[in-house]
């Protein structure tokens, strides 16, 4: 058999195994970075609260509004709030509140809107109208209005605010994911699938979702952002995390009032949000490429060779 | 209806037993913005296992709507308005949907034109070629991936283990064909359609592509209908043909009888258009004019208004199939003249 006559010209292109992802995040500086940053949020969420004890609910009126100094132990690292108490220790606290309202709401949002819009977009026809059309729906209503209204019906506790923030921003999936699969169940490899019987989830889930996954995974980061945006204009009202609980965006809110004479109690939970959405967003940005087996090969380039397209990097391809 | 004598397409000594495929007056509509056309008219042939079946015309005549109704992948504009496909004894136009399913694979496959688009851009081909084992047989992803490997070395993959890794952009085109016809006979299919499968590839690799597919045949005892508008691969490849022309068959039978002493006009023409037989110096034959507009087929015979043979009959008569010999039949009034020809 002549087989090995019309055997690719790039054979150096078929690896004997992709790389492991995490020798191509180290390749990557940026998002390596990232990574780190959103790892240590995480760890601190899980375990600093324990490590701290009282120390984010302690008073201390002696000590109010104290500037960030090195004067005053690891409590007074990050300054004092009105009541004295240690900011650093509310930030670690309010890490884990933040976490737990953004990560399941976006999640759940996540999974739910993916699920439907492919389920709609595949199919088409009336079921993809009657999605449309719920998705129209609760995107006609301002998700914060909506949001204020049910938490003054229902007991503003972590669980309702995880529910609204996620049944708000469903739509945002559903639309994304139905246009992607609206596209590719035309594509060829979909048929090709179905002339061998797949049925629909197997499709979807096999053919679809690796496709449009990486879209889904960034408009997800981008929303990371909104939804803790959400919580704490929420808290602001007064209807989000109530104290003696506290959440990045309360502090902000609280910290407002003495933006003039304590900027240290607003800006840092500011700080913290910028911090981990831009981490979430870069370390999206990477996931995307890394998981495009056709656009893989250029993480394994140094960044400053990235994007060009010279004679070099086709030969290293 | 009875039967048309001559639809009958395998030689006399094949003919014993149920054809694996047997398509009876298959009609296809479109359905357009500017109103319904026939995209295929009464359209009947025959395959029985281990032979092969080409169906053969021009961009448009719709042989490539054929096979997609025969396999159930028409999009919503298009209708089968009447006939049957009945593959392994049931008519499977008839069959609900999961009923269907079940046939898809191991009774009927289909082989696509462009395989790079066939193949799922994001899994490794061997996760692919597993698919259709963990549907139908049930088969663990560790299983199916075996299978896969196996399939990859049946149809000539160097180092199939590797290979299963890599992803369908890191395949030559002839590989990728290779694979695609791996996926297609995964499950052993009774009925293997193969839609202008080495049209997008050269030369020197269409021949190791049909070679395979032939191996392939002989050795699971498939029946394949191989659609194309290449002549020398239908001369080559094809037990029996099929002309088609504006979506009706204008002439079948044995290959080596039809290319030998066609009974149609338009396959003379083909024929004739085949550089090897011009003479030097001359302008090259072709069939001039082009094929009517689906939405303006004429009356009488479709192919009247290229016809070198037509007169006042074929602008008001449809030329019937009849029977032109024991296995072949043609759609022209005249088909006995040319025969003296």
């Amino acid at each position: 058999m002549t087989a090995t006559l019309d055997r690719p010209d790039d054979t150096a292109a078929a690896p004997k195994r992709p790389p492991r992802w995490w020798l191509l995040l180290g390749r990557d500086k940026l998002a390596a970075v990232a990574a780190v940053v959103l790892g240590l949020v995480l760890l601190t969420a899980l375990i600093g609260p324990l490590l701290l004890g009282d120390a984010a609910t302690r008073q201390d009126l002696n000590a109010s509004l104290r500037p960030p100094s090195f004067d005053h132990g690891i409590t007074g690292l990050l300054g004092t709030d009105i009541l004295g108490r240690s900011v650093l220790a509310r930030l670690v606290e309010a890490a884990g509140t933040t976490l737990s309202v953004a990560i399941p709401a976006v999640l759940f949002s996540l999974v739910a809107g993916s699920a439907i819009g492919m389920w709609a977009g595949y199919h088409g026809g009336r079921r993809e109208n009657i999605a449309m059309r719920v998705a129209d729906v609760i995107l006609s209503f301002p998700s914060l209005l909506l949001a204020v209204v049910v938490l003054y019906v229902f007991t503003p506790s972590v669980a309702n605010i995880v529910f609204i923030l996620a049944l708000a921003r469903i739509p945002i999936y559903l639309r994304t994911a139905r246009a992607e699969a609206a596209e590719l169940k035309s594509r060829l490899f979909v048929d090709a699938a179905r002339t061998f019987g797949t049925t629909s989830w197997p499709t979807i889930y096999r053919h679809i979702l690796p496709i449009a996954m990486p879209t889904l995974l960034t408009v997800a980061t981008l929303d990371f952002c909104f939804v803790m945006l959400s919580e704490s204009s929420l808290s602001f009202l007064g209807i989000g995390i109530q104290p003696p609980d506290v959440s990045w965006g309360l502090m902000v809110a609280q910290g407002r009032q003495f933006l003039q004479t304590a900027w240290w109690i607003a800006v840092l939970p500011g700080v913290a949000i910028v911090l981990t959405t831009v981490s979430a967003t870069i370390l999206a940005a990477w996931v995307r490429l890394a998981t495009d087996p056709a656009q893989r090969w250029r993480l394994t380039l140094p960044t400053s060779k990235r994007g060009k397209r010279s004679v070099t990097t086709e030969v290293t391809a | 209806m009875n039967p048309l004598p001559g639809t009958a397409t395998a030689e006399p000594e094949a003919r014993t037993g149920e054809p694996a495929l047997a398509v009876e007056h298959l009609s296809v509509d479109l359905h357009t913005a500017s109103g319904t056309v026939r995209a295929v008219d009464d359209v009947s042939f025959s395959v029985h296992k281990g032979r092969t079946l080409a169906l053969l015309g021009e961009s448009g005549c719709g042989k490539s709507m054929t096979a997609l109704s025969i396999v159930g992948l028409l999009e919503p504009v298009a209708e089968v308005v009447g006939g049957s496909v009945k593959a392994g004894g049931t008519d499977v136009l008839t069959l609900g949907r999961r009923a269907r399913r079940r046939l898809a694979g191991p009774v009927l496959s289909i082989v696509f034109q462009d395989a790079l688009a066939a193949l799922n851009p994001v899994q490794p081909v061997g996760r692919q070629l597993g698919e259709p084992f963990r549907i139908h047989h049930g088969l663990s992803r560790r299983e199916a991936k075996e299978k896969a490997i196996e399939l990859m070395r049946i149809v000539g993959i160097p180092e199939p283990r590797a290979r299963a890794r890599s992803y369908p952009h890191q395949f030559s085109g002839g590989m990728r064909q290779r694979l695609l016809i791996a996926m297609a006979v995964a499950l052993a299919p009774d009925v293997l359609l193969a839609d202008e499968p080495t049209t997008a590839l050269d030369v020197t690799v269409q021949a190791q592509i049909m070679q395979l597919l032939r191996d392939l045949r002989a050795e699971r005892d498939m029946a394949v209908v191989l659609i194309t508008h290449d002549l020398a691969v239908v001369a080559e490849h094809a037990d029996d043909v099929v002309i088609m022309y504006a979506g009706n068959v204008v002439e079948t039978g044995p290959v080596r009888e039809v290319f030998a002493d066609p009974r149609h006009p338009y396959t003379r023409g083909l024929l004739d258009s085949v550089p090897e037989r011009a003479e030097k110096g001359k302008p090259l034959p072709a069939v001039g004019g082009s094929p009517p507009e689906l939405s303006n087929v004429p009356p009488g015979c479709v192919f009247q208004a290229r016809c070198p043979l037509a007169r006042e009959r074929c602008a008001d008569e449809r030329p019937r199939l009849t029977a032109t010999g024991p296995a072949r039949a043609a759609a022209c009034h005249f088909s006995e003249e040319l025969a003296s020809v």
